[in-house]
Protein backbone atom coordinates (compact mmCIF):
# COMPACT_ATOMS: atom_id res chain seq x y z
CA UNK A 1 0.00 0.00 0.00
CA UNK A 2 2.31 2.93 0.98
CA UNK A 3 5.03 3.37 -1.37
CA UNK A 4 7.01 5.55 0.51
CA UNK A 5 10.05 7.24 -0.96
CA UNK A 6 11.66 7.17 2.52
CA UNK A 7 14.69 6.91 2.38
CA UNK A 8 17.03 8.74 -0.63
CA UNK A 9 14.51 11.36 -1.88
CA UNK A 10 15.35 14.98 -0.72
CA UNK A 11 11.94 17.77 -1.06
CA UNK A 12 12.10 17.69 -4.80
CA UNK A 13 13.68 14.62 -6.42
CA UNK A 14 10.85 12.42 -8.37
CA UNK A 15 8.68 10.09 -6.27
CA UNK A 16 9.57 6.39 -6.20
CA UNK A 17 8.21 4.18 -8.94
CA UNK A 18 5.86 1.76 -7.43
CA UNK A 19 2.26 -0.31 -8.28
CA UNK A 20 0.64 3.33 -7.55
CA UNK A 21 2.72 4.76 -9.11
CA UNK A 22 2.27 3.00 -12.34
CA UNK A 23 -1.32 3.18 -12.30
CA UNK A 24 -1.42 7.03 -11.84
CA UNK A 25 0.77 7.52 -14.65
CA UNK A 26 -1.14 5.35 -16.98
CA UNK A 27 -4.38 6.99 -15.56
CA UNK A 28 -2.64 10.77 -16.51
CA UNK A 29 -1.21 9.26 -19.71
CA UNK A 30 -4.21 7.49 -20.97
CA UNK A 31 -6.55 10.40 -21.68
CA UNK A 32 -3.67 12.67 -23.19
CA UNK A 33 -2.25 10.68 -25.77
CA UNK A 34 -5.52 10.02 -26.54
CA UNK A 35 -6.23 13.14 -27.01
CA UNK A 36 -3.17 15.01 -28.88
CA UNK A 37 -2.94 11.16 -31.13
CA UNK A 38 -6.63 11.51 -32.60
CA UNK A 39 -6.88 15.13 -32.25
CA UNK A 40 -3.98 16.76 -33.18
CA UNK A 41 -1.11 14.48 -34.90
CA UNK A 42 -3.67 12.12 -37.05
CA UNK A 43 -5.56 14.99 -38.01
CA UNK A 44 -2.82 16.93 -39.05
CA UNK A 45 -0.75 13.89 -40.89
CA UNK A 46 -4.23 13.25 -43.01
CA UNK A 47 -4.40 16.78 -43.81
CA UNK A 48 -0.47 16.25 -45.23
CA UNK A 49 -1.78 13.29 -46.91
CA UNK A 50 -4.82 14.45 -48.62
CA UNK A 51 -2.96 17.63 -50.06
CA UNK A 52 -0.81 15.04 -52.20
CA UNK A 53 -3.88 13.29 -53.50
CA UNK A 54 -6.22 14.45 -56.49
CA UNK A 55 -9.57 15.29 -56.14
CA UNK A 56 -11.25 11.76 -57.41
CA UNK A 57 -13.81 14.08 -59.21
CA UNK A 58 -10.89 15.41 -60.86
CA UNK A 59 -9.13 12.83 -62.40
CA UNK A 60 -6.94 9.87 -61.17
CA UNK A 61 -6.98 8.65 -57.03
CA UNK A 62 -3.19 8.68 -57.18
CA UNK A 63 -0.23 10.42 -55.59
CA UNK A 64 0.14 14.14 -57.32
CA UNK A 65 2.03 17.47 -56.67
CA UNK A 66 -0.55 19.03 -59.29
CA UNK A 67 -2.24 20.86 -56.03
CA UNK A 68 1.23 22.52 -54.82
CA UNK A 69 1.52 23.21 -59.01
CA UNK A 70 -1.72 24.90 -59.03
CA UNK A 71 -1.03 27.46 -56.00
CA UNK A 72 2.50 28.60 -58.24
CA UNK A 73 0.72 28.39 -61.37
CA UNK A 74 -2.08 30.57 -60.17
CA UNK A 75 -0.89 33.89 -59.17
CA UNK A 76 -3.62 35.12 -57.32
CA UNK A 77 -3.24 32.52 -54.79
CA UNK A 78 0.75 33.15 -54.25
CA UNK A 79 0.02 36.12 -54.44
CA UNK A 80 -2.66 35.94 -52.22
CA UNK A 81 -0.20 34.09 -49.44
CA UNK A 82 2.92 36.72 -49.97
CA UNK A 83 0.47 39.53 -49.36
CA UNK A 84 -1.20 37.28 -46.53
CA UNK A 85 2.62 37.01 -45.11
CA UNK A 86 3.81 40.85 -45.62
CA UNK A 87 1.03 42.24 -43.84
CA UNK A 88 0.65 40.09 -41.42
CA UNK A 89 4.40 41.27 -40.79
CA UNK A 90 3.36 44.71 -40.69
CA UNK A 91 0.93 44.07 -38.22
CA UNK A 92 3.23 42.43 -35.79
CA UNK A 93 5.22 45.71 -36.11
CA UNK A 94 3.37 47.71 -35.40
CA UNK A 95 0.85 46.21 -32.60
CA UNK A 96 4.31 45.79 -30.81
CA UNK A 97 5.29 50.07 -32.01
CA UNK A 98 1.29 50.73 -30.71
CA UNK A 99 1.32 48.29 -27.02
CA UNK A 100 4.88 49.07 -25.79
CA UNK A 101 4.29 52.75 -24.54
CA UNK A 102 1.15 51.45 -23.27
CA UNK A 103 2.42 48.57 -21.30
CA UNK A 104 5.14 51.24 -19.95
CA UNK A 105 3.25 53.41 -19.00
CA UNK A 106 1.04 50.99 -17.11
CA UNK A 107 3.42 49.70 -15.50
CA UNK A 108 6.62 52.10 -14.56
CA UNK A 109 4.90 55.51 -15.06
CA UNK A 110 1.86 55.51 -13.41
CA UNK A 111 1.16 55.30 -9.74
CA UNK A 112 0.77 51.44 -8.17
CA UNK A 113 -3.04 51.53 -7.56
CA UNK A 114 -3.94 53.35 -10.84
CA UNK A 115 -1.78 50.72 -12.72
CA UNK A 116 -3.85 48.21 -11.64
CA UNK A 117 -6.80 49.68 -12.74
CA UNK A 118 -5.58 50.57 -15.55
CA UNK A 119 -4.58 46.88 -15.99
CA UNK A 120 -7.88 45.51 -15.44
CA UNK A 121 -9.41 47.72 -18.06
CA UNK A 122 -6.89 46.79 -20.63
CA UNK A 123 -7.16 43.00 -20.51
CA UNK A 124 -11.39 43.76 -20.54
CA UNK A 125 -12.57 44.06 -24.42
CA UNK A 126 -9.88 40.88 -24.40
CA UNK A 127 -12.57 38.78 -23.09
CA UNK A 128 -15.24 40.34 -25.46
CA UNK A 129 -15.99 38.16 -29.03
CA UNK A 130 -13.50 39.51 -31.67
CA UNK A 131 -16.45 39.33 -33.67
CA UNK A 132 -18.61 41.97 -31.42
CA UNK A 133 -15.60 44.31 -31.81
CA UNK A 134 -15.17 44.14 -35.37
CA UNK A 135 -18.76 44.74 -35.26
CA UNK A 136 -18.43 47.70 -33.39
CA UNK A 137 -15.57 48.85 -35.68
CA UNK A 138 -18.00 48.41 -38.99
CA UNK A 139 -20.69 50.53 -37.29
CA UNK A 140 -18.56 52.80 -36.65
CA UNK A 141 -16.76 53.42 -39.57
CA UNK A 142 -19.13 52.62 -42.53
CA UNK A 143 -20.54 54.71 -44.91
CA UNK A 144 -24.12 55.43 -42.39
CA UNK A 145 -21.65 54.71 -39.74
CA UNK A 146 -21.42 56.55 -36.54
CA UNK A 147 -18.09 58.44 -37.21
CA UNK A 148 -19.32 59.61 -40.77
CA UNK A 149 -22.23 61.21 -38.71
CA UNK A 150 -20.27 63.43 -36.91
CA UNK A 151 -17.93 64.34 -39.49
CA UNK A 152 -20.76 65.36 -41.26
CA UNK A 153 -22.75 66.96 -38.06
CA UNK A 154 -19.22 68.94 -37.52
CA UNK A 155 -19.04 70.00 -40.78
CA UNK A 156 -15.77 68.69 -41.74
CA UNK A 157 -16.96 66.62 -45.05
CA UNK A 158 -19.80 66.95 -46.69
CA UNK A 159 -20.64 63.75 -47.95
CA UNK A 160 -20.91 60.35 -46.28
CA UNK A 161 -17.01 59.15 -46.76
CA UNK A 162 -16.93 55.41 -46.78
CA UNK A 163 -14.12 54.12 -44.22
CA UNK A 164 -14.42 50.66 -44.02
CA UNK A 165 -13.37 47.91 -47.02
CA UNK A 166 -9.46 49.31 -47.56
CA UNK A 167 -6.59 47.47 -47.05
CA UNK A 168 -5.65 50.69 -44.13
CA UNK A 169 -8.69 49.80 -42.36
CA UNK A 170 -8.06 45.88 -42.62
CA UNK A 171 -4.70 46.65 -40.98
CA UNK A 172 -5.92 48.92 -38.76
CA UNK A 173 -8.68 45.80 -37.16
CA UNK A 174 -5.64 43.46 -37.10
CA UNK A 175 -3.91 45.33 -34.94
CA UNK A 176 -6.88 46.42 -32.60
CA UNK A 177 -7.80 42.14 -32.73
CA UNK A 178 -4.06 41.73 -31.33
CA UNK A 179 -3.24 44.71 -29.84
CA UNK A 180 -3.77 42.70 -25.94
CA UNK A 181 -2.07 39.64 -27.07
CA UNK A 182 1.29 42.15 -27.10
CA UNK A 183 0.45 44.27 -24.20
CA UNK A 184 -0.38 41.32 -21.85
CA UNK A 185 3.36 39.74 -21.94
CA UNK A 186 5.10 43.16 -22.42
CA UNK A 187 3.14 44.37 -18.89
CA UNK A 188 4.31 40.66 -17.27
CA UNK A 189 8.23 41.17 -18.16
CA UNK A 190 8.23 44.58 -18.09
CA UNK A 191 6.90 44.24 -14.07
CA UNK A 192 9.77 42.25 -13.58
CA UNK A 193 12.33 45.10 -14.88
CA UNK A 194 13.96 46.96 -11.92
CA UNK A 195 13.19 50.62 -11.52
CA UNK A 196 16.68 51.33 -9.87
CA UNK A 197 17.99 50.01 -13.06
CA UNK A 198 16.44 52.79 -15.21
CA UNK A 199 16.95 55.41 -12.27
CA UNK A 200 20.88 54.23 -12.52
CA UNK A 201 20.99 54.87 -16.34
CA UNK A 202 19.51 58.11 -15.89
CA UNK A 203 21.47 59.77 -13.42
CA UNK A 204 24.32 58.81 -15.17
CA UNK A 205 23.24 60.79 -18.12
CA UNK A 206 21.17 58.44 -20.38
CA UNK A 207 18.47 59.98 -22.43
CA UNK A 208 14.72 58.29 -22.66
CA UNK A 209 15.53 56.86 -26.19
CA UNK A 210 18.99 55.33 -24.95
CA UNK A 211 17.17 53.92 -21.78
CA UNK A 212 14.48 52.41 -24.07
CA UNK A 213 17.18 51.35 -26.48
CA UNK A 214 19.72 49.69 -24.17
CA UNK A 215 17.69 48.16 -20.78
CA UNK A 216 14.29 48.41 -22.12
CA UNK A 217 14.10 46.56 -25.32
CA UNK A 218 16.65 43.99 -23.96
CA UNK A 219 14.75 43.16 -20.92
CA UNK A 220 11.85 42.88 -22.28
CA UNK A 221 12.88 40.70 -25.72
CA UNK A 222 11.26 37.45 -24.14
CA UNK A 223 7.70 39.18 -23.77
CA UNK A 224 8.55 40.47 -27.24
CA UNK A 225 8.88 37.49 -29.03
CA UNK A 226 5.81 35.64 -27.12
CA UNK A 227 3.67 38.33 -27.62
CA UNK A 228 5.11 38.69 -31.55
CA UNK A 229 4.83 35.02 -31.68
CA UNK A 230 0.63 34.87 -31.03
CA UNK A 231 0.16 37.98 -32.48
CA UNK A 232 1.79 37.13 -35.63
CA UNK A 233 -0.19 33.79 -35.36
CA UNK A 234 -3.16 35.27 -35.25
CA UNK A 235 -2.86 37.40 -37.94
CA UNK A 236 -2.23 35.28 -40.26
CA UNK A 237 -4.92 32.66 -38.98
CA UNK A 238 -7.76 35.53 -38.79
CA UNK A 239 -11.07 35.18 -41.02
CA UNK A 240 -13.13 37.53 -39.66
CA UNK A 241 -11.50 41.10 -39.79
CA UNK A 242 -10.15 40.44 -43.29
CA UNK A 243 -13.66 39.19 -44.32
CA UNK A 244 -15.73 41.92 -42.93
CA UNK A 245 -13.29 44.68 -43.11
CA UNK A 246 -11.14 44.23 -45.89
CA UNK A 247 -12.24 45.21 -49.73
CA UNK A 248 -12.84 43.04 -52.82
CA UNK A 249 -9.12 43.41 -53.40
CA UNK A 250 -8.12 42.56 -50.26
CA UNK A 251 -8.01 39.01 -49.69
CA UNK A 252 -6.73 37.12 -46.77
CA UNK A 253 -5.23 33.30 -47.39
CA UNK A 254 -7.49 32.18 -45.22
CA UNK A 255 -10.69 33.42 -47.35
CA UNK A 256 -9.01 31.11 -49.96
CA UNK A 257 -8.83 28.19 -47.73
CA UNK A 258 -12.16 28.79 -47.02
CA UNK A 259 -13.67 29.40 -51.00
CA UNK A 260 -11.99 25.64 -51.48
CA UNK A 261 -13.39 23.72 -48.92
CA UNK A 262 -16.59 25.66 -48.48
CA UNK A 263 -17.44 26.74 -52.69
CA UNK A 264 -15.61 24.94 -54.80
CA UNK A 265 -15.89 21.68 -52.45
CA UNK A 266 -11.84 20.69 -53.35
CA UNK A 267 -10.92 19.63 -50.72
CA UNK A 268 -7.68 18.49 -51.82
CA UNK A 269 -6.48 21.79 -53.01
CA UNK A 270 -7.55 23.64 -49.82
CA UNK A 271 -5.54 21.16 -47.94
CA UNK A 272 -2.11 21.94 -49.56
CA UNK A 273 -3.35 25.62 -49.30
CA UNK A 274 -3.70 24.56 -45.72
CA UNK A 275 -0.52 22.79 -45.31
CA UNK A 276 1.25 26.07 -46.79
CA UNK A 277 -0.06 27.97 -44.52
CA UNK A 278 0.99 25.94 -41.64
CA UNK A 279 4.68 25.36 -42.78
CA UNK A 280 4.58 29.40 -43.01
CA UNK A 281 3.50 30.14 -39.91
CA UNK A 282 5.91 27.46 -38.05
CA UNK A 283 8.86 28.72 -40.75
CA UNK A 284 8.19 32.34 -39.47
CA UNK A 285 8.09 31.05 -35.54
CA UNK A 286 11.18 29.19 -35.30
CA UNK A 287 12.79 31.90 -36.98
CA UNK A 288 11.75 34.25 -34.70
CA UNK A 289 12.56 31.94 -31.93
CA UNK A 290 16.13 31.26 -33.05
CA UNK A 291 16.97 34.92 -33.95
CA UNK A 292 16.71 35.76 -30.45
CA UNK A 293 17.79 32.13 -28.60
CA UNK A 294 14.37 31.08 -26.92
CA UNK A 295 12.48 28.54 -26.60
CA UNK A 296 8.90 28.15 -27.20
CA UNK A 297 8.57 26.08 -23.46
CA UNK A 298 9.70 29.16 -22.13
CA UNK A 299 8.32 31.92 -24.45
CA UNK A 300 4.63 30.19 -23.79
CA UNK A 301 4.91 30.78 -19.94
CA UNK B 1 11.05 58.82 -17.43
CA UNK B 2 9.55 56.53 -14.76
CA UNK B 3 7.40 57.00 -11.28
CA UNK B 4 10.43 57.72 -8.93
CA UNK B 5 11.82 60.34 -11.75
CA UNK B 6 11.42 63.84 -12.19
CA UNK B 7 9.28 64.23 -15.51
CA UNK B 8 9.05 67.53 -17.85
CA UNK B 9 5.68 68.84 -18.40
CA UNK B 10 5.76 68.12 -21.77
CA UNK B 11 6.67 64.40 -21.48
CA UNK B 12 3.79 63.49 -18.39
CA UNK B 13 1.20 65.57 -20.98
CA UNK B 14 2.06 63.88 -24.20
CA UNK B 15 2.24 60.89 -22.79
CA UNK B 16 -0.87 61.03 -20.95
CA UNK B 17 -2.28 62.24 -24.03
CA UNK B 18 -1.12 58.68 -26.20
CA UNK B 19 -2.57 57.05 -23.53
CA UNK B 20 -5.47 58.49 -22.94
CA UNK B 21 -5.97 58.09 -26.89
CA UNK B 22 -5.09 54.18 -27.00
CA UNK B 23 -8.04 53.91 -24.28
CA UNK B 24 -10.44 55.49 -26.31
CA UNK B 25 -9.55 53.81 -29.12
CA UNK B 26 -9.55 50.62 -27.19
CA UNK B 27 -12.74 51.04 -26.24
CA UNK B 28 -14.86 53.04 -28.73
CA UNK B 29 -16.08 50.17 -30.67
CA UNK B 30 -17.45 48.48 -27.72
CA UNK B 31 -19.52 51.50 -26.20
CA UNK B 32 -20.76 52.38 -29.65
CA UNK B 33 -22.16 48.88 -29.99
CA UNK B 34 -23.68 49.15 -26.44
CA UNK B 35 -25.32 52.62 -26.72
CA UNK B 36 -26.74 51.59 -30.16
CA UNK B 37 -28.23 48.44 -28.65
CA UNK B 38 -30.68 51.58 -27.03
CA UNK B 39 -31.99 53.15 -29.87
CA UNK B 40 -35.03 53.88 -31.32
CA UNK B 41 -34.28 52.87 -34.79
CA UNK B 42 -34.37 50.33 -37.28
CA UNK B 43 -31.14 50.97 -37.93
CA UNK B 44 -27.78 50.34 -35.85
CA UNK B 45 -26.55 54.14 -36.56
CA UNK B 46 -27.15 57.58 -35.49
CA UNK B 47 -28.72 60.25 -35.29
CA UNK B 48 -30.17 59.41 -31.74
CA UNK B 49 -34.36 58.77 -32.06
CA UNK B 50 -34.12 58.15 -27.97
CA UNK B 51 -34.27 55.33 -25.48
CA UNK B 52 -36.04 51.94 -26.36
CA UNK B 53 -35.54 48.37 -25.09
CA UNK B 54 -37.37 47.55 -28.05
CA UNK B 55 -34.39 45.16 -28.89
CA UNK B 56 -34.02 43.29 -26.18
CA UNK B 57 -38.02 42.72 -25.17
CA UNK B 58 -40.38 43.57 -28.25
CA UNK B 59 -42.34 41.16 -30.09
CA UNK B 60 -43.99 42.72 -32.86
CA UNK B 61 -43.54 42.19 -37.34
CA UNK B 62 -40.92 44.96 -37.69
CA UNK B 63 -38.81 44.61 -34.52
CA UNK B 64 -38.04 41.24 -32.96
CA UNK B 65 -36.09 41.49 -29.76
CA UNK B 66 -33.33 39.24 -28.68
CA UNK B 67 -35.38 37.67 -26.20
CA UNK B 68 -38.13 36.54 -28.89
CA UNK B 69 -35.67 35.81 -31.78
CA UNK B 70 -35.80 32.02 -31.93
CA UNK B 71 -32.82 32.01 -34.18
CA UNK B 72 -30.66 33.55 -31.79
CA UNK B 73 -31.99 32.49 -28.76
CA UNK B 74 -31.45 28.59 -30.04
CA UNK B 75 -27.69 29.63 -31.10
CA UNK B 76 -27.15 30.92 -27.71
CA UNK B 77 -28.26 27.89 -26.60
CA UNK B 78 -26.02 25.53 -28.84
CA UNK B 79 -23.34 27.76 -27.92
CA UNK B 80 -24.14 27.38 -24.08
CA UNK B 81 -24.08 23.53 -24.47
CA UNK B 82 -20.86 23.06 -26.46
CA UNK B 83 -19.36 25.11 -24.02
CA UNK B 84 -20.08 23.41 -21.21
CA UNK B 85 -19.30 20.56 -22.75
CA UNK B 86 -15.71 21.61 -23.98
CA UNK B 87 -15.38 23.64 -20.31
CA UNK B 88 -15.59 20.18 -18.42
CA UNK B 89 -13.87 18.07 -20.81
CA UNK B 90 -11.10 20.11 -21.33
CA UNK B 91 -10.87 20.62 -17.54
CA UNK B 92 -10.86 17.18 -16.63
CA UNK B 93 -7.80 16.25 -19.71
CA UNK B 94 -5.99 19.51 -18.85
CA UNK B 95 -5.72 18.70 -15.70
CA UNK B 96 -5.00 15.18 -16.07
CA UNK B 97 -1.90 16.65 -18.71
CA UNK B 98 -0.45 18.89 -15.87
CA UNK B 99 -0.33 16.26 -13.73
CA UNK B 100 1.58 14.24 -15.83
CA UNK B 101 4.15 17.00 -17.37
CA UNK B 102 4.45 18.10 -13.73
CA UNK B 103 4.68 14.71 -11.38
CA UNK B 104 5.13 11.74 -13.80
CA UNK B 105 8.61 10.82 -15.34
CA UNK B 106 7.81 8.64 -18.91
CA UNK B 107 10.15 8.56 -22.02
CA UNK B 108 9.91 10.93 -24.58
CA UNK B 109 8.28 13.48 -22.13
CA UNK B 110 9.86 16.33 -24.30
CA UNK B 111 8.66 15.34 -27.29
CA UNK B 112 4.77 14.75 -25.69
CA UNK B 113 5.55 18.15 -24.05
CA UNK B 114 6.26 20.04 -27.66
CA UNK B 115 2.93 17.97 -28.68
CA UNK B 116 1.02 19.63 -26.36
CA UNK B 117 2.19 23.29 -26.99
CA UNK B 118 1.43 22.78 -30.84
CA UNK B 119 -1.73 23.88 -30.58
CA UNK B 120 -0.78 27.63 -29.68
CA UNK B 121 1.57 27.70 -33.02
CA UNK B 122 -1.07 26.27 -35.55
CA UNK B 123 -4.01 28.45 -36.48
CA UNK B 124 -7.03 27.60 -35.73
CA UNK B 125 -8.71 27.54 -39.50
CA UNK B 126 -5.78 25.03 -40.41
CA UNK B 127 -7.16 22.86 -36.69
CA UNK B 128 -10.48 23.21 -38.36
CA UNK B 129 -9.76 21.75 -41.83
CA UNK B 130 -7.53 18.84 -40.38
CA UNK B 131 -10.15 17.75 -38.01
CA UNK B 132 -13.07 18.19 -41.18
CA UNK B 133 -10.83 16.06 -42.96
CA UNK B 134 -9.68 13.73 -40.53
CA UNK B 135 -13.31 12.85 -39.46
CA UNK B 136 -14.68 12.62 -43.18
CA UNK B 137 -11.70 9.97 -43.50
CA UNK B 138 -12.79 8.21 -39.98
CA UNK B 139 -16.93 8.29 -41.39
CA UNK B 140 -16.14 6.73 -44.56
CA UNK B 141 -13.81 4.16 -43.49
CA UNK B 142 -16.38 3.51 -40.78
CA UNK B 143 -19.41 3.17 -43.09
CA UNK B 144 -17.23 1.22 -46.31
CA UNK B 145 -15.53 -1.33 -44.40
CA UNK B 146 -17.94 -1.38 -41.31
CA UNK B 147 -20.95 -0.96 -42.75
CA UNK B 148 -21.64 1.75 -39.56
CA UNK B 149 -22.65 5.39 -40.12
CA UNK B 150 -21.32 7.20 -37.29
CA UNK B 151 -23.07 10.44 -37.00
CA UNK B 152 -20.45 11.85 -34.93
CA UNK B 153 -17.91 12.11 -37.81
CA UNK B 154 -20.07 14.53 -39.91
CA UNK B 155 -20.09 18.72 -39.39
CA UNK B 156 -22.36 19.01 -36.38
CA UNK B 157 -22.32 19.51 -32.30
CA UNK B 158 -19.95 16.86 -31.71
CA UNK B 159 -17.21 18.03 -33.93
CA UNK B 160 -17.46 21.44 -32.92
CA UNK B 161 -16.90 20.10 -29.43
CA UNK B 162 -14.24 18.25 -30.08
CA UNK B 163 -12.14 21.11 -32.40
CA UNK B 164 -12.62 23.45 -29.62
CA UNK B 165 -11.50 20.38 -27.00
CA UNK B 166 -8.17 20.22 -28.68
CA UNK B 167 -6.78 23.42 -28.76
CA UNK B 168 -8.37 24.83 -25.16
CA UNK B 169 -7.13 21.80 -23.63
CA UNK B 170 -3.50 23.23 -23.95
CA UNK B 171 -4.66 26.69 -22.30
CA UNK B 172 -5.99 24.54 -19.64
CA UNK B 173 -2.71 22.22 -19.52
CA UNK B 174 -0.88 25.72 -18.77
CA UNK B 175 -2.59 27.19 -16.43
CA UNK B 176 -2.95 24.06 -13.88
CA UNK B 177 0.36 23.53 -14.35
CA UNK B 178 1.57 27.18 -13.60
CA UNK B 179 -0.34 26.25 -10.10
CA UNK B 180 0.71 22.94 -9.90
CA UNK B 181 4.62 24.11 -10.40
CA UNK B 182 4.43 26.24 -6.87
CA UNK B 183 3.67 22.68 -4.68
CA UNK B 184 5.26 21.75 -2.18
CA UNK B 185 6.19 18.32 -2.51
CA UNK B 186 7.18 17.64 0.98
CA UNK B 187 3.34 17.70 1.76
CA UNK B 188 2.76 14.59 -0.64
CA UNK B 189 5.96 12.71 0.43
CA UNK B 190 4.75 13.63 4.31
CA UNK B 191 0.91 11.92 3.22
CA UNK B 192 2.52 8.92 1.78
CA UNK B 193 4.27 8.50 4.46
CA UNK B 194 1.60 8.59 7.01
CA UNK B 195 0.35 5.86 4.68
CA UNK B 196 -1.89 7.03 1.83
CA UNK B 197 -1.86 6.13 -1.74
CA UNK B 198 -0.98 8.07 -4.41
CA UNK B 199 -4.58 8.37 -5.50
CA UNK B 200 -5.69 9.79 -2.08
CA UNK B 201 -2.64 12.40 -2.12
CA UNK B 202 -4.03 13.94 -4.90
CA UNK B 203 -7.54 13.46 -4.37
CA UNK B 204 -7.33 14.99 -0.58
CA UNK B 205 -4.07 17.15 -0.82
CA UNK B 206 -3.27 18.02 -4.72
CA UNK B 207 -6.23 18.98 -5.96
CA UNK B 208 -7.97 21.04 -3.28
CA UNK B 209 -4.29 22.98 -3.33
CA UNK B 210 -5.48 23.50 -7.36
CA UNK B 211 -9.03 23.83 -7.08
CA UNK B 212 -8.90 27.40 -8.13
CA UNK B 213 -6.55 27.34 -10.83
CA UNK B 214 -8.70 25.04 -12.09
CA UNK B 215 -12.06 26.42 -12.00
CA UNK B 216 -10.05 29.62 -13.40
CA UNK B 217 -9.43 27.10 -16.15
CA UNK B 218 -12.53 25.88 -16.36
CA UNK B 219 -13.99 29.39 -16.58
CA UNK B 220 -11.39 30.64 -19.44
CA UNK B 221 -12.27 27.48 -21.17
CA UNK B 222 -16.29 28.42 -21.35
CA UNK B 223 -15.57 31.87 -22.80
CA UNK B 224 -12.61 30.29 -25.18
CA UNK B 225 -15.41 28.15 -26.27
CA UNK B 226 -18.48 30.17 -26.61
CA UNK B 227 -16.53 32.89 -28.55
CA UNK B 228 -14.34 30.86 -30.73
CA UNK B 229 -14.79 31.51 -34.31
CA UNK B 230 -12.01 30.23 -36.63
CA UNK B 231 -11.93 26.60 -35.50
CA UNK B 232 -15.81 26.01 -35.33
CA UNK B 233 -16.27 27.98 -39.15
CA UNK B 234 -15.48 24.54 -40.67
CA UNK B 235 -16.77 21.59 -38.49
CA UNK B 236 -20.46 23.64 -37.90
CA UNK B 237 -23.48 21.94 -38.92
CA UNK B 238 -27.25 22.61 -39.49
CA UNK B 239 -26.93 24.47 -35.63
CA UNK B 240 -24.90 27.37 -35.49
CA UNK B 241 -22.58 28.33 -32.50
CA UNK B 242 -23.69 32.08 -31.79
CA UNK B 243 -20.70 33.46 -33.09
CA UNK B 244 -20.98 31.64 -36.60
CA UNK B 245 -24.95 32.46 -36.22
CA UNK B 246 -23.61 36.41 -35.61
CA UNK B 247 -21.16 36.32 -38.28
CA UNK B 248 -23.43 35.48 -40.98
CA UNK B 249 -25.86 38.35 -39.94
CA UNK B 250 -23.07 40.78 -39.92
CA UNK B 251 -21.98 39.72 -43.34
CA UNK B 252 -25.68 40.07 -44.83
CA UNK B 253 -26.73 43.61 -43.19
CA UNK B 254 -27.81 44.02 -39.55
CA UNK B 255 -30.44 45.29 -37.04
CA UNK B 256 -29.90 46.85 -33.48
CA UNK B 257 -30.34 42.68 -32.53
CA UNK B 258 -26.85 41.99 -33.06
CA UNK B 259 -26.28 45.22 -30.62
CA UNK B 260 -28.36 43.64 -28.33
CA UNK B 261 -26.80 40.39 -27.88
CA UNK B 262 -23.49 42.30 -28.22
CA UNK B 263 -24.30 44.12 -25.18
CA UNK B 264 -25.58 41.28 -23.22
CA UNK B 265 -21.96 39.15 -24.38
CA UNK B 266 -20.06 42.32 -23.45
CA UNK B 267 -21.89 42.74 -19.96
CA UNK B 268 -21.85 38.96 -19.63
CA UNK B 269 -17.88 38.48 -20.33
CA UNK B 270 -16.99 41.06 -18.38
CA UNK B 271 -18.82 39.93 -15.26
CA UNK B 272 -16.70 36.43 -15.78
CA UNK B 273 -14.09 37.83 -16.76
CA UNK B 274 -13.83 40.59 -12.89
CA UNK B 275 -14.66 37.12 -11.18
CA UNK B 276 -12.11 35.24 -12.77
CA UNK B 277 -9.47 38.18 -12.10
CA UNK B 278 -10.40 38.66 -8.33
CA UNK B 279 -10.17 35.59 -7.23
CA UNK B 280 -6.59 34.99 -9.48
CA UNK B 281 -5.57 37.73 -7.56
CA UNK B 282 -7.17 36.11 -4.04
CA UNK B 283 -5.07 33.39 -4.58
CA UNK B 284 -1.82 35.10 -5.30
CA UNK B 285 -2.25 37.12 -2.40
CA UNK B 286 -2.80 33.56 0.24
Amino acid sequence: MSAAPHAASGPSAPLKSGPGMRLTLALFLTPVVLWLGLLIVLPHLDLLIMSFRMDPAFGDEGWSLENYHQFFAEPIYWLTFVRTAGYSVLVTLLTFLVSLPVAFYVTKVVARNTSRFLLTMLLLPFWVSELVRVYGWMILLRESGVLNHWLMALGITGAPVEMLYNDATMIMGLVYTSMLFMVVPLVSVLESLDDSLIEAACDLGAGPWTIMRTIVVPHCMPGIVSGGIVVFMLTLGNYLTPNLMGGKNSLWFTEQIYNQFIASFNWNQGAAFGFLLLALSSCIIWLGLRLTGQKLSRVVQ
Amino acid sequence: MIRSLPRSRGYTMGYGLYVTLYFVFLFAPLAVTCVLAFNDSQFPSLPWKGFTLDWFLADLPARTGIFHDRGNLSSIFTSAQTAILVSVLATLVGTCAAFLFEQEEFPLKGALYFLMLAPLVVPGVILGISILIAATTAGTFTEDVLGIDVGILRPGFWLVVLGQFSFITTFVTLVVSARLKKFDRTLEEAALNLGATRLEVIRYITLPFLRTAIIGAGAVAFLMSFENFNTTLFLVGSEPTLPINLYLQVRDGSTPVINAISFLLIVGTSLVACVNLYAGRKTEAS
